[in-house]
C-alpha cells in the first residue's frame, strides 16, 4: 500500500514489515552514531546489525525490561538515541515505571532539562498462537500517559518510515509493531523514506461511511470496503499510524463528509483509541453525524492462544461490512 | 586518581559548613511545613556526613543521580539553596520552575541528572547515563544515591547486574539509614550490610561509617579513583540514620527510642564540631562565624523563596515534549 506523499518517481522495492524495521534501523545508525539498540537477543538476532555497528552499538541485555528501559531513558537523556526491543507488549508491564515515571515525565518534572529521544519496541496481536502473557493490544494505556507518542503501522512502508522518524524524535515513542503483519511483504519506496509522526493516511476514500482503524484490521477495513463498494456502499478508510498525537483533523474533515463513523481495532473498548476517537468526534462532528458511532474491537478479555479463538478476536471484514450495512441502514 | 587539591584545614572546615548547612537547611524546610508554609518534604537530616563525605571526592566531571532526599546531595554539590528552596515551594525561581517540587529536584549545569522519587527509579536510570559517559567518551563517572529500602527493589538488582556485566562507571552510594520510609530495615531484610549483596554481582563493595565525615571522603575517594581507573562499578555502603521521621510532619513515634538516643550520640554534625575543637583545627570563634554564616544564608534563601512568584499558569502544559 503506497501512502499519499510518495514521490511517483520513487522507485520500490518489496519486503516484509520486519525487514523494513530492520533497515530502518541500520540507516539511521549509519546517518547518527548516537544511535544504539539493545534489547533482548538484538545483538544475537540482528547479526548483521551487530557486524556492521560492533558490539559497543547493539548489545544483548538480561531478561530485565525495567533495567533495558531505564538505561535507554538514562542513555537518551544525556546523549544517545536507544531503540530497545522488548520483544511483546505484555512485557512492558515491568518497563512501565521507566517508560511512564521517567521517560515520560521528567522533561517537565525538570522543567525542561531533559529529553528522552529513545524508541521503545513491542510486538502484540493476533497471528502467533503466543496467548495472553505475549499478547495484549495494551497501546492505549501509553497513549494515556503524557509525555509519550504511540505509533502501530500497519504496512512495510510505514513500518520503515514511522521507525526513522521515532528514531529521529526527540521524545520517548513506543513503536508497537503487529506480530500478523511482520511477515506480509509489501512495497517499500527506496532511499530516506520517513513517515511523520501524527499523520493519518486516508488508505482508500468514499463518501458513505468513515472506517477509522490502525494495525491488522486496516486491512480488514479495506477488504470490508471493497465488498461494501460491491454493495453500492462507499466507505472511506483511515489508517491512523500515530495514536498519539492522534490526527483528529484527518479523522473529523472524513466524518464531516460521510456522517459516519466506524471505529475499528483489535484492542479491547474500554477506554480505548476508539473510545477516544468517538468523544472526539462527538465533541466536534457531532451536527454532521447520519447514524451513532459504531466501535467495533477485540473482546475485554485475555487474548486466547488456541488459532481459531485467536482467528475470531480482532474484529474481521465479515463484522466490518455487517456493522456498516445496519448503520447505513439506520 | 584525582582529588581535590586543598590543604587538610580548609577541607575539614568545609566539610563542617557543609554539613551545617544542610542541617539548618532541612530545619528551615520542616519549620516551614510546620508553619503551613510549604507543602511536605522529606529531609536527609542525620545523614549529612555521607552527602559530604562523597561529595569531597567528585568533581565537575563527574554526574549524579538522586532521590527524594536530596537536598544533602544537592547542597554538598553546591547547588543554590535559595534555589532548592524555592522549588519546595512551587516557585518560579527554583531549579525545576517549581514544577518539581521537592521530591525530584535536578540541576543539569552540576551535574545532578534525573532525580527520581520513585524509590530505586534513580537506580533504573544510572547504568544509562553511564553508558553515555562509556560511549561519548571523557573521564566522567556517575554516583547513585539510594537507601537500603532500594536495595530490596528488584531495580538495584537489575541495575547493579548490567553495571557489572558491560563494565559501566557507576559508583552505588547506598545511604543505609535504617528505615524505609515507615518500616525499621530489620523487618525487611535478614543482611544488616547492603554492601554483602555486591560480592554476587562481582562488583567489589565496602561499608564505612556514615557518621563519619572524614571516613566517608576517604572510601569516597579510594571508591571514585576505582571507579574512574577501571570504569567499573563499585558499591559503597554509607552507614547511617534518618534522625527525623520519613516526612514532614511525621512525629516518627513508631521509633525505638533507646535506637533513636544511641544515634543521636553519634549525630555526625556534633561529634565533628567536637573533634575539630578538641583537635584544635577551628576555634570556637571561627564555628560561631562559620554558625552566623549557613544562618544568615539560610535565612536569605527563606525570603527568596518565599518572595519568589509562582509559574504562570502557561506553564501548566510546557515542558511534557522536547
Amino acid at each position: 500500500m503506497s501512502t499519499h506523499e510518495e514521490n511517483a518517481m520513487t522507485t520500490m522495492t518489496t519486503m516484509t514489515p520486519e525487514a523494513a524495521m530492520a533497515e530502518a534501523l541500520a540507516e539511521e545508525m549509519r546517518r547518527d552514531a548516537t544511535v544504539i539498540t539493545f534489547g533482548e537477543g538484538v545483538a544475537t538476532k540482528g547479526y548483521a546489525l551487530a557486524q556492521e555497528f560492533g558490539a559497543q552499538r547493539v548489545r544483548n541485555t538480561p531478561l530485565a525490561e525495567g533495567i533495558i528501559a531505564g538505561t535507554a531513558a538514562g542513555a537518551a537523556a544525556t546523549g544517545l538515541r536507544p531503540v530497545i526491543d522488548l520483544l511483546f507488549a505484555p512485557f512492558l508491564t515491568f518497563a512501565m515505571e521507566e517508560i511512564v515515571n521517567s521517560a515520560g515525565k521528567l522533561s517537565y518534572i525538570s522543567g525542561g532539562q531533559f529529553s528522552f529521544p529513545m524508541v521503545t519496541i513491542a510486538r502484540t496481536g493476533s497471528g502467533w498462537a503466543v496467548g495472553a502473557q505475549h499478547n495484549q493490544n495494551n497501546e492505549a494505556w501509553f497513549v494515556h500517559s503524557p509525555g509519550l507518542k504511540v505509533v502501530m503501522p500497519s504496512n512495510a512502508a510505514d513500518f520503515k518510515g514511522l521507525l526513522k522518524s521515532a528514531i529521529r524524535d526527540d521524545n520517548p515513542v513506543m513503536f508497537f509493531a503487529d506480530i500478523g503483519l511482520l511477515h506480509t511483504p509489501g512495497e517499500v519506496p527506496s532511499g530516506d523514506h520517513v513517515v511523520p509522526i501524527g499523520k493519518a493516511s486516508v488508505v482508500r476514500e468514499g463518501v458513505d461511511v468513515t472506517l477509522v482503524t490502525y494495525g491488522k484490521t486496516v486491512h480488514s477495513c479495506v477488504a470490508a470496503a471493497s465488498t461494501l463498494e460491491e454493495n453500492g456502499i462507499s466507505a472511506e478508510v483511515i489508517d491512523l499510524r500515530s495514536l498519539k498525537p492522534l490526527d483528529e483533523a484527518t479523522v473529523l474533515a472524513s466524518v464531516r463528509k460521510t456522517g459516519r463513523a466506524v471505529l475499528v481495532h483489535e484492542a479491547a473498548a474500554p477506554c480505548g483509541v476508539g473510545a477516544e476517537l468517538a468523544a472526539i468526534i462527538a465533541e466536534k462532528a457531532f451536527s454532521s453525524l447520519r447514524a451513532p458511532v459504531v466501535r467495533l474491537t477485540g473482546p475485554d478479555a485475555p487474548s486466547p492462544a488456541s488459532f481459531p479463538l485467536e482467528a475470531a478476536f480482532a474484529p474481521g471484514a465479515d463484522a466490518i461490512v455487517e456493522a456498516v450495512v445496519k448503520q447505513v441502514a439506520n | 586518581m584525582t582529588t581535590f587539591e586543598v590543604s587538610v584545614e580548609p577541607r575539614v572546615a568545609q566539610s563542617l559548613e557543609a554539613m551545617l548547612l544542610i542541617r539548618a537547611f532541612e530545619e528551615q524546610s520542616a519549620a516551614l511545613n510546620a508553619a503551613g508554609k510549604s507543602p511536605s518534604m522529606c529531609t536527609s537530616v542525620g545523614q549529612e556526613a555521607s552527602a559530604v563525605g562523597v561529595m569531597n571526592a567528585l568533581d565537575e566531571r563527574d554526574q549524579i543521580l538522586t532521590n527524594h532526599r536530596s537536598a544533602g546531595h544537592l547542597l554538598a554539590r553546591g547547588a543554590d539553596p535559595r534555589r532548592i528552596l524555592a522549588e519546595i515551594l512551587g516557585k518560579s525561581t527554583g531549579y525545576c520552575g517549581g514544577k518539581s517540587g521537592s521530591l525530584h529536584i535536578s540541576v543539569k549545569e552540576l551535574g545532578v541528572v534525573l532525580t527520581s522519587t520513585i524509590v530505586g527509579g534513580e537506580l533504573s536510570l544510572a547504568p544509562g547515563v553511564a553508558l553515555s559517559r562509556q560511549m561519548l567518551g571523557g573521564e566522567g563517572i556517575v554516583v547513585v544515591f539510594f537507601g537500603d529500602g532500594a536495595a530490596t527493589e528488584g531495580i538495584f538488582h537489575e541495575s547493579i547486574n548490567l553495571a557489572a556485566v558491560w563494565n559501566l562507571p557507576v559508583l552505588y552510594v547506598c545511604e543505609n539509614n535504617q528505615w524505609q520510609a515507615f518500616v525499621h530495615r530489620k523487618e525487611t531484610m535478614l543482611a544488616d550490610h547492603i554492601s554483602t549483596w555486591g560480592a554476587s554481582y562481582g562488583v567489589k563493595s565496602q561499608t564505612v561509617d556514615g557518621n563519619d565525615v572524614d571516613a566517608v571522603t576517604a572510601a569516597a575517594k579510594d571508591a571514585v579513583a576505582y571507579v574512574r581507573g577501571t570504569r567499573k562499578p563499585f558499591l559503597l555502603e554509607t552507614y547511617t540514620y534518618r534522625l527525623r521521621g520519613h516526612m514532614e510532619p511525621d512525629p516518627a513515634s513508631y521509633v525505638d527510642p533507646a535506637e533513636l538516643q544511641s544515634w543521636k550520640e553519634r549525630d555526625p554534625i556534633a561529634t565533628y564540631e567536637q573533634r575539630l575543637l578538641d583537635e584544635h583545627a577551628i576555634t570556637p570563634a571561627e564555628l560561631d562565624a562559620m554558625k552566623s554564616r549557613v544562618r544568615a544564608r539560610i535565612e536569605d534563601a527563606a525570603q527568596f523563596a518565599m518572595e519568589s512568584p509562582y509559574p504562570s499558569f502557561e506553564e501548566l502544559t510546557t515542558n511534557v515534549y522536547a
